[in-house]
């Protein structure tokens, strides 16, 4: 490829997509370290409320076990009405509870950017592809 | 144990986990899971839930900056992800129809086969400059990426895109069903199927497995196994650790790659074997 000769035209082309290819890469990439840092932030904040909401939580020795705060009958919300429930009431693990759903949400925001991104691109074919996992992403959540 | 220690020791495995994980383009998920329940004592379900977890914060704390190095094959990662997405949804389903022990044995064997052959390929790096693959032709799935311990650019072509659709299906399936980023699947179906370099296989695996995990996140959250106090610890220290791991990555040699990614595998293959003949 190298020894033909180039267009000019068809370099300067060239370049500009490769422009505007890093700048999706840049976009994604954003998305993913805010994602990935505000739901850290979130994640923190519950731990240090779930912590300082019992003194038990936080005793060096002589506290309680973990085991009785992980094991079969602990009680976290599960369901977004629970979830609102315990963030009114100010629960810590409400907090840890947001935080790790805004995890989750981080993966299917950047395939959302990723469809703009395509569209911006001008790539029917990837728009179809990186739209159709959007929408599959979607409905498993309304699945489950 | 209090849950203070439980907090800090969990947060330090995680970091650990997180770090190898990001390397070899797993979750992590499969090595929190068994520390988790041999450990810890913790009942399996939240075990699966925290792997959940974990899966998505590797994914999403390494693949930020392998999108910024430039380690990741973007298209080729993005249009896989239609296998393993419908893989997954199909797989939260076929959960209440197919026995655990059978999955965990199956999976085994797969895995213990593909440390096998990434084996049998180690020496393997010549990348490919011609493609007659029409999908891969259409969609411009070929790649290009710096290689920071050799200091070169390569280009190199894709090619069995049909096979890799099939792998990454099933291990999106693998993935809903057992609660992990499966991984394991997607490296050998990039690396040895569709020809990419390894550290491109491994760092585009870690960018889809958040998304293979995000389709059954909701399935599991629904279920009641995200427990707060396991979760945070998992994520805050995997996500660190993937970070860190993310950093190496591209100074490390392809073969040293292949060579961890194989003892990973053993690893998991056998405790796999050993959860389904249990």
């Amino acid at each position: 490829m190298s020894n033909e000769p180039v267009d000019p035209a068809i370099a300067a082309a060239d370049a500009a997509m490769q422009d505007k290819v890093r700048q999706v890469e840049i976009a994604i990439s954003l998305v993913l370290r805010i994602g990935v840092i505000v739901s850290v932030l979130v994640i923190l904040a519950g731990l240090v409320m779930m912590f300082l909401h019992d003194p038990r939580y936080a005793a060096l020795d002589g506290g309680i076990s973990f085991h009785a705060l992980v094991g079969g009958h602990a009680e976290f919300p599960h369901s977004l009405t629970q979830l609102s429930r315990a963030l009114a009431a100010g629960e810590g693990r409400g907090v840890v509870v947001l935080g790790v759903l805004l995890l989750i949400l981080t993966p299917v925001l950047r395939v959302a950017v990723s469809v703009l991104s395509f569209v911006y691109e001008k790539d029917p074919p990837m728009v179809l592809v990186t739209l159709f996992v959007l929408l599959v992403l979607i409905a498993s959540f309304f699945l489950a | 144990m209090t849950p203070l220690d439980f907090v800090i020791s969990l947060s330090l495995i995680s970091v650990a986990a997180g770090a190898l994980g990001s390397l070899v383009g797993l979750g992590g998920g499969v090595l929190i899971v068994p520390v988790l329940v041999r450990f810890y004592d913790i009942d399996i379900r939240l075990a699966i839930g925290a792997s959940i977890v974990s899966v998505i914060a590797t994914s999403s704390g390494a693949a930020a900056a392998y999108v910024r190095d430039e380690m990741i094959n973007l298209r080729a990662g993005m249009f896989l992800e239609i296998a393993t997405v419908t893989g997954a949804v199909t797989g939260g389903y076929l959960t209440t129809l197919l026995p655990a022990r059978f999955l965990y044995i199956l999976f085994g064997v797969v895995l213990a086969y593909s440390a096998l052959a990434t084996y049998r390929h180690r020496h393997a790096a010549a990348l490919l400059s011609h493609s007659d693959d029409r999908l891969a032709n259409y969609f411009n799935l070929h790649g290009h990426y710096r290689d920071d311990a050799e200091h070169r650019d390569y280009d190199y072509k894709v090619k069995n895109t049909w096979i890799g659709l099939a792998m990454m299906y099933v291990a999106g399936m693998v993935s809903a069903l057992l609660g992990i980023g499966s991984g394991a699947l997607k490296v050998p179906a990039m690396d040895l199927a569709m020809h990419l370099p390894m550290k491109v296989s491994t760092a585009t695996s870690n960018f889809m497995i958040g998304v293979t995990a995000a389709a059954s996140a909701g399935m599991y959250f629904a279920r009641g196994q995200i427990d707060p106090l396991i979760a945070a610890p998992v994520a805050i220290g995997v996500l660190a650790g993937s970070m860190l791991g993310a950093r190496y990555l591209g100074r490390a040699t392809n073969k040293l790659i292949r060579m961890i990614f194989v003892v990973v595998l053993l690893v998991i293959a056998l405790e796999m074997l050993q959860r389904g003949l249990r």
